[in-house]
């Protein structure tokens, strides 16, 4: 069965795969950050009084790589104001004040005559969408799809992996919606005109990938895209391992890209995200979140971006137990918050409530057991990074090519000695990025 | 809202832990201590005991005196006293047993740092210690009809008489208390490897190295692998996870090492025996291995060369 080399078994925890996505009620308030994309953050196109409706772009970038934002609600805008931020900690963001009603931009209109629409012209709609990838990484989707000239691009892979533990959302986005994620891959095919064209899903998703079969046939573009089933091993969702597993090609690293092998991904969440602004003209103002762990009723949700976490614990019957953690997104590669205040953005796939731990491991001296580079899917020594990075010692950290780990976190997952490895690498990642931009 | 906690990712972490590792190679150790116990009665106990006590006490001592954390519970003293024990005589006296436990963990482990900075098998280097210190002691056999005698390696080095498999795979036979039985070994081991404790390289490499020059050097390749420490050192010595190497190739010259210098020691040397020199060496050896089979990631790419400006 396709798969890379490396990676782990986590317990995966899936408890919300049964769940039909719901819809959250309308929230009182948004907060819409400013930044909720890899590159040039926007800037607020509204003012403190303004009234916005639902899909209004209220946030603009001129950067290349960047994506607009619109209103999720309609209402008023309270402010622009610095506010917690799940990836950096605290943004700029402009938070509206909902008036319980769904008042819809003129902008937003259904389109016909899809086909007659140009590569450009799809492209302009995406971007002006606000697209970006909803995997968690949440790149630019304009700029995945408009790779330089030189780099043919022969291979599209539709990401539905799902490796990350306990997430559910595109699982079940696939199950509920598979037609319009299907359109949506048309039009990304129809953008690169690739050669060969894959949906990666995982072989815990059994039903999803009879469902995909089966939606194929029907629409008769079995001989076009075909559907891979993959090994359920984490990270195979990971762009680089997926691509490897699916085609056997390697991304070169030290900042290679998949178009450097021909290869586009996009997550599944994001070819849905494609079909809503090509076929119903709208923008990117909602993305389902998987709440689950220590709540009372784990959930899939459909919800606005700019929902405060906060409503959707209440949503779920709030927090079972006592709270240690809360991540946004999965728990091997999620970012822990301080608050609950945190809005859902772009990127937010998941959030997951961990009780308060009841035992913390002590940290001891790495016994060179070996396993967290048995496990690398970046064939990296974990170990030797870490403990050069422990004595500040980067050159030799750099050696020991720090820089290519993208943090998937299996090296401190199976690490006897509990060292928190990704800690130490990403540690030495900050200082050599500092380096070299100066 | 009580105060939340912030850490790096991930946030799960696998069950497995340091200490039980260490226990889950004592325990498979415990068929050749049994077997060891059979055939050598209660001196083998006594030695199994005194050995395990004296190693643990001392790593307690010593913790207790540079003001450390306490780390007895881990297992790991336990495990390179009950090593020791298993690759000693029956007829060590107990203070040999003691002072060879005693260096075992006070140089061979302490005095690099504790666990995880040892360069040498701790209990490897406890015997290399007692061989250099008390030759005679360490080379007097008992033989299971209560006599003394040579081991079969002795008597096929010095006398060219060699031992039937059977008594070597039961363990009937003069030798080390945990190395007579290969049955018991190979049971330990196979635990092991289900645990996935242990993986193939070190063992696959360093038995099978034995075995295709023991062909070429015209000798019985199953006797050679059966008899001595051959299985103990290949399964529960040379896979010491922090003296032996950290990559896959690493282990795969490791263990062709120790292979390589066994054969080369028992036909070779003054010596009957070759696994604790051999492995000793290739311990010696791991850093520099280390060095030479680091691994290049994922999709490797030489860097482009730098523009002069």
């Amino acid at each position: 069965m396709a798969s890379f080399i490396g990676g782990i078994h986590p317990v995966y925890n899936k408890i919300t795969r049964k769940n039909k996505i719901e819809v959250t009620p309308l929230p009182k308030k948004v907060i819409l950050p400013l930044q909720q994309h890899i590159g040039a953050p926007c800037e607020s196109l509204v003012k403190e009084g303004d009234l916005v409706k639902v899909g209004q772009k209220i946030a603009e970038s001129k950067g290349f790589v960047s994506a607009p934002i619109h209103a999720s609600v309609s209402g008023k805008v309270l402010g622009i104001a610095k506010s917690p931020h799940p990836v950096l900690g605290e943004c700029n963001s402009i938070i509206i004040e909902s008036t319980g009603k769904i008042e819809w931009d003129e902008s937003v209109k259904k389109r016909d005559n899809i086909e007659n629409l140009t590569k450009d012209e799809l492209k302009q709609i995406i971007k002006e969408a606000g697209i970006v990838g909803l995997g968690g990484a949440a790149f630019p989707t304009h700029v995945k799809l408009s790779p330089p000239q030189e780099k043919k691009i022969d291979t599209v892979i539709l990401n539905g992996a799902e490796c990350e533990p306990y997430l559910t959302c595109d699982h079940r986005l696939m199950l509920e919606q598979p037609e319009k994620i299907i359109k949506g891959f048309e039009i990304i095919i129809k953008i690169l005109e690739p050669k060969q064209c894959y949906i990666g899903i995982e072989d815990n998703k059994e039903n999803a990938i009879a469902l995909f079969e089966e939606k194929l046939q029907d629409l008769n573009l079995q001989d076009k895209i075909k559907v891979v089933r993959l090994k359920t091993v984490y990270p195979q969702g990971a762009e680089k391992n997926l691509i490897y597993s699916i085609i056997k090609r390697k991304v070169p690293n030290a900042g290679g890209l998949p178009m450097d092998v021909g290869v586009v991904v996009q997550n599944v969440g994001t070819a849905k995200a494609i079909y809503d602004a090509i076929y119903d003209g709208k923008p990117l103002i909602e993305r389902i979140v998987t709440v689950t762990g220590a709540v009372k009723e784990p959930k899939n949700l459909l919800v606005r971006l700019g929902t405060p976490v906060k409503d959707l614990i209440e949503f779920c019957q709030g927090y079972e137990g006592s709270t240690g953690k809360i991540i946004s997104g999965g728990p091997m590669m999620g970012i822990a918050q301080y608050t609950d205040e945190i809005p859902i953005i772009k990127g937010s796939s998941g959030v997951l409530v961990q009780r308060e731990e009841v035992i913390k491991e002590q940290e001891r001296d790495c016994i060179r057991c070996g396993r967290c580079i048995d496990v690398c899917p970046m064939q990296l020594m974990p170990t030797m990074i870490s403990q050069y990075a422990q004595k500040d010692d980067f050159d030799n950290a750099n050696e020991y090519f720090a820089l290519d780990c993208y943090e998937c976190g299996c090296c401190s997952y199976v690490c006897p000695s509990k060292i928190p490895l990704v800690h130490y690498i990403k540690y030495a990642k900050a200082e050599l990025m500092k380096r070299k931009k100066k | 809202m009580e105060k939340l906690t912030i850490s790096t990712n991930p946030h799960i972490k696998d069950k497995d832990n340091v200490n039980k590792i260490m226990w889950f190679v004592v325990l498979a150790l415990l068929p050749a201590a049994i077997a060891g116990i059979y055939f050598f009665k209660t001196k083998a106990l006594l030695t199994i005991i005194v050995s395990v006590i004296s190693a643990v006490l001392t790593e307690l001592l010593i913790q207790k005196l540079t003001k450390k954390e306490i780390t007895i519970k881990d297992g790991s003293a336990v495990l390179t006293g009950l090593l020791l024990a298993l690759v000693l005589s029956p007829l060590v006296p107990w203070w040999t047993t003691m002072l060879g436990a005693i260096f075992a963990i006070a140089i061979g482990k302490m005095a690099f740092g504790g666990l995880g900075h040892n360069i040498f098998n701790p209990a490897l280097a406890g015997r290399a210690f007692l061989v250099a210190s008390w030759p005679a002691l360490m080379t007097t056999w008992l033989l299971v009809d209560g006599t003394t005698g040579a081991t079969p390696l002795g008597l096929l080095k010095l006398e060219g008489i060699k031992t039937a498999y059977n008594p070597l795979l039961i363990g009937s036979i003069g030798g080390c208390i945990g190395e007579t039985s290969a049955i018991a070994l190979l049971i330990g081991a196979a635990f092991l490897f289900y645990k996935k404790i242990i993986t193939w390289e070190i063992p696959a490499t360093y038995i099978g190295t034995v075995f295709i020059f023991a062909l070429i050097f015209r000798q019985d390749p199953i006797f050679h692998i059966l008899a001595g420490g051959l299985l103990i050192g290949a399964f529960f010595m040379a896979t010491d996870y922090v003296t032996s190497p950290l990559t896959r190739n690493g282990k795969l010259i490791f263990g062709f090492g120790c292979g390589f210098l066994t054969i080369i020691l028992r036909l070779f040397s003054g010596y009957p025996e070759g696994v604790m020199f051999s492995i000793l060496l290739m311990n010696a050896a791991t850093p520099l291995i280390d060095r030479y089979t680091k691994l290049k990631p994922f999709g490797y790419r030489k860097p482009a060369k730098e523009v002069k400006e």
